[in-house]
């Protein structure tokens, strides 16, 4: 199998390319990357007319919901949304049914990620058995197995002395512990953001110290302790600032945010529309600039999307009733590449880092690299591509976007894993 | 001639000129509360569903003469022994009422935006009883109603709620009617009870219930909901009487006329004394009178179809 790609605006982290070149792909690995090659005969040869191509990019925080709740979203469909959304790895995370807390569970699902082939799987175990947040879960099995990480997402592990032999472990394993920060008994059936909106709203709200002060207590356990530790879906601007000292002294932390943290503020909830129930709440506009922020300076490390699948039946239902979370495999980029690469003028191999390279370094995986005889892994990005969201264009069996009916400029338009490749039909 | 309002979701999305109208609206059929056969022929031929999803007798009742004196056709529906035990959702429920021909749907609901939810894909409009601890825009209104008969207006007055506005609709709806009429609102209670961020919609709060005594004009005067103490949001009953209660020798301290206003029902000795809820300052019945007509006013001017 060869594919040829011409005129591709290589985006480079290593700084050793930059500009536009020709990319031979033989059997997925590269064979060839200059200014004048081809002549030879290949299956697929594409013109990219100055289309980014991108280390493949990767989501750190998704949920497949299989095995048990295969009619929100499957390993199938959600690699399928993942690669209509120019992922070639995501990481999934373990609260299904069964929740990922023994090596037989890991396997199944790295099996069935396998027939789907597309996009890289990485599974997240439990820290804790059944995310009950009381025993560990047998962290070297599960390693052993293939886990890629350890979270209980969708609660926090509350209990320090748990929180504190889970880093301890885990620190045999070189694996990283991420946390969802969250103190229940804060935000106990609060479903919004407490602040100067929601009041007039009249929603049952939770505070954001819910968040800061599992975060908080959570890096002091690090100090003590050791350990390597994510805090994902950082939602408040205080976190943002907590990280950022923390990283000053030292310690070996990382944080993600969501698209909707970073471009949704909770003035979006006065409908009570429930696609904008998630978890962490939506946040103020001046909590999504300290974000925004945040990923400039660098103190923010990914953008995660917390892809989070809720068949219709279940959303559509009044607002408490409402399951937190929204799907964010398939906008993305395009929010990204509106808000940050067109908006905010962020430089692309930094929004690169933060979708490809970073989240990866943080799960200690291999970085796709623009080198010969290197595997091919890349996602083309048209920077330029304006498109309205319709989610019922979707790969991802759910529906549940806080972006319906915006207009987004950039596109993920394809991707390529090894001999393996899907391009879109916005790929012109 | 009246505009009409869509729906009437809460107090928030009405413009002060729609409340007017409601509120001028409800006047005449005041009047025809008074009259020997209380009953026009304004919505005959038209059919409106009472959705309560939660127990009500006050709102439910008044809802239903309201509806019955202006010759509607009534079909009255709680959650208890219905479909919904049967795990059917709200919008299956409401939409299945509404392919019978029905016209306008009132419903209560113990999830903020319910109506709302509704409104969305009904075709037909929607009257908010209640919705969680968002509002209770019949409330607000027959409120602002009884103030403004009793005073004649609402602008300039001092108007204060006492107890725990952080869960209460009937808090929130007479927030926002008062402050657009230009009424000057504050509420009062014990800081557990009272939601930060309150002052971003211009109302000012007391903690101390003497200090708000002599501000106000009107006293309108929460139920406390004994569930409360048990979710640990003040200390007792006890402490909440002690502090908070309105009794006889509260008022008195102060030299000058305060109404007392109620939505009910009432913990008599708890929030109220009993002889205050039913003394001379007391419009808490004239409240429920009024409220009929206020009613009447909103599914006339939802209700109404064009000729």
């Amino acid at each position: 199998m060869k594919i040829y790609l011409k005129n591709a605006r290589v985006v480079d982290l290593s700084g050793r390319l930059d500009g536009l070149f020709n990319i031979l792909i033989v059997d997925g690995r590269i064979q060839e990357i200059g200014t004048s090659l081809g002549g030879n005969p290949v299956n697929y040869e594409i013109n990219l007319q100055g289309k980014f191509v991108v280390p493949g990019l990767f989501d750190m925080h998704t949920h497949l919901r299989e095995p048990g709740q295969e009619y929100k979203e499957d390993i199938a469909s959600g690699i399928a949304a993942a690669a209509n959304g120019g992922f070639t790895g995501i990481a999934a995370m373990p609260n299904t049914d069964p929740v990922v807390d023994s090596a037989d569970v890991v396997k199944y699902v790295l099996d069935r990620a396998k027939q789907s082939g597309l996009v890289d799987l990485h599974q997240i175990a439990s820290i804790t058995e059944g995310r009950k947040g009381e025993r560990l879960s047998e962290m070297k099995d599960l390693a052993e197995a293939g886990a890629a990480a350890f979270s209980d997402d969708g609660s926090a592990v509350t209990n320090s002395q748990v929180m504190r032999r889970a880093l301890e472990y885990s620190s045999m394993l070189d694996k990283v512990i991420i946390q969802h920060c969250e103190d229940p008994e804060l935000t106990k059936s609060g479903s919004s953001n407490e602040s100067a909106d929601t009041i007039k709203y009249g929603l049952k709200t939770q505070h954001r110290l819910a968040e800061e002060l599992i975060l908080m207590r959570d890096l002091k356990l690090v100090e003590a302790f050791g350990g390597k530790y994510h805090a994902t879906h950082v939602s408040t601007s205080e976190s943002v600032s907590v990280v950022a000292d923390a990283k000053k002294r030292g310690l070996p932390i990382t944080c993600d945010v969501t698209p909707h943290h970073l471009f949704l503020d909770d003035s979006i909830l006065s409908g009570y529309d429930s696609d904008y129930k998630v978890n962490p709440p939506l946040r103020t506009k001046s909590d999504c600039e300290a974000l925004v922020e945040g990923l400039k300076s660098g103190v923010i490390d990914a953008i995660a999307s917390d892809h989070a699948p809720h068949a219709i039946h279940e959303k559509e239902v009044e607002f408490d009733a409402a399951p937190f979370g929204m799907i964010g495999l398939e906008t993305t980029v395009g929010a990204v590449m509106t808000k940050l690469y067109h908006e905010r003028k962020m430089d692309i191999h930094q929004i690169v880092r933060l979708l490809s390279a970073n989240p990866r370094k943080i799960l200690e995986l291999p970085i796709p690299v623009f080198e010969l005889g290197a595997k091919a892994e890349f996602t083309i990005i048209d920077p330029d591509y304006e498109w309205t969201v319709n989610p019922d264009e979707f790969k991802s069996k759910s529906r549940n976007t806080g972006f319906k009916g915006w207009k987004f400029k950039g596109s993920a338009v394809g991707i390529i894993n090894e001999d393996k490749f899907f391009f879109s039909d916005r790929l012109k | 001639m009246a505009q009409g309002i869509r729906n009437l979701l809460g107090l928030r999305e009405l413009s002060l000129d729609e409340i007017v109208e409601i509120l001028d609206t409800a006047r005449s059929f005041r009047e025809v509360l008074e009259r020997p056969i209380k009953k026009v022929p304004t919505l005959q031929g038209t059919t409106v569903v009472n959705l309560f999803f939660e127990s009500s007798t006050r709102t439910r009742i008044s809802f239903e003469l309201a509806e019955r004196r202006l010759s509607a056709d009534v079909v009255n529906f709680a959650a208890s022994g219905s479909s919904v035990s049967k795990g059917e959702t709200l919008k299956d429920t409401a939409r299945n009422i509404e392919a019978m021909k029905t016209d306008v749907t009132v419903i209560r609901h113990s999830s903020t935006g319910a109506p709302h939810f509704l409104s969305r894909f009904l075709k037909s409009p929607v009257i908010n009883a209640g919705d969680g601890i968002n509002e209770h825009p019949t409330q607000g209104l027959l409120d602002m109603y009884t103030i403004r008969e009793k005073f004649g207006e609402l602008k300039g007055l001092n108007v204060c709620i006492v107890g725990d506005i952080t869960h209460s609709r009937v808090a929130r709806s007479n927030i926002f009617g008062l402050t657009k009429s230009g009424a000057n609102v504050a509420v009062c209670g014990p800081k557990t009870l009272i939601p930060d961020y309150l002052q971003q919609l211009g109302v000012r709060v007391f903690y101390d219930i003497d200090a708000a005594i002599q501000w106000a004009d009107v006293l309108n005067v929460l139920r406390i909901q004994m569930e409360r103490e048990a979710g640990g949001d003040f200390p007792s009953i006890r402490e909440y009487r002690l502090y908070w209660g309105i009794n006889r020798s509260r008022l008195e301290r102060i030299k000058k006329p305060v109404v007392i206003m109620h939505p009910g029902p009432i913990n008599r000795g708890v929030e109220l004394d009993a002889d205050i809820a039913d003394g001379d300052t007391s419009l808490i019945l004239d409240q429920v009178t009024n409220g009929v007509a206020v009613r009447m006013a909103v599914l006339f001017l939802t209700g109404v179809k064009p000729s």
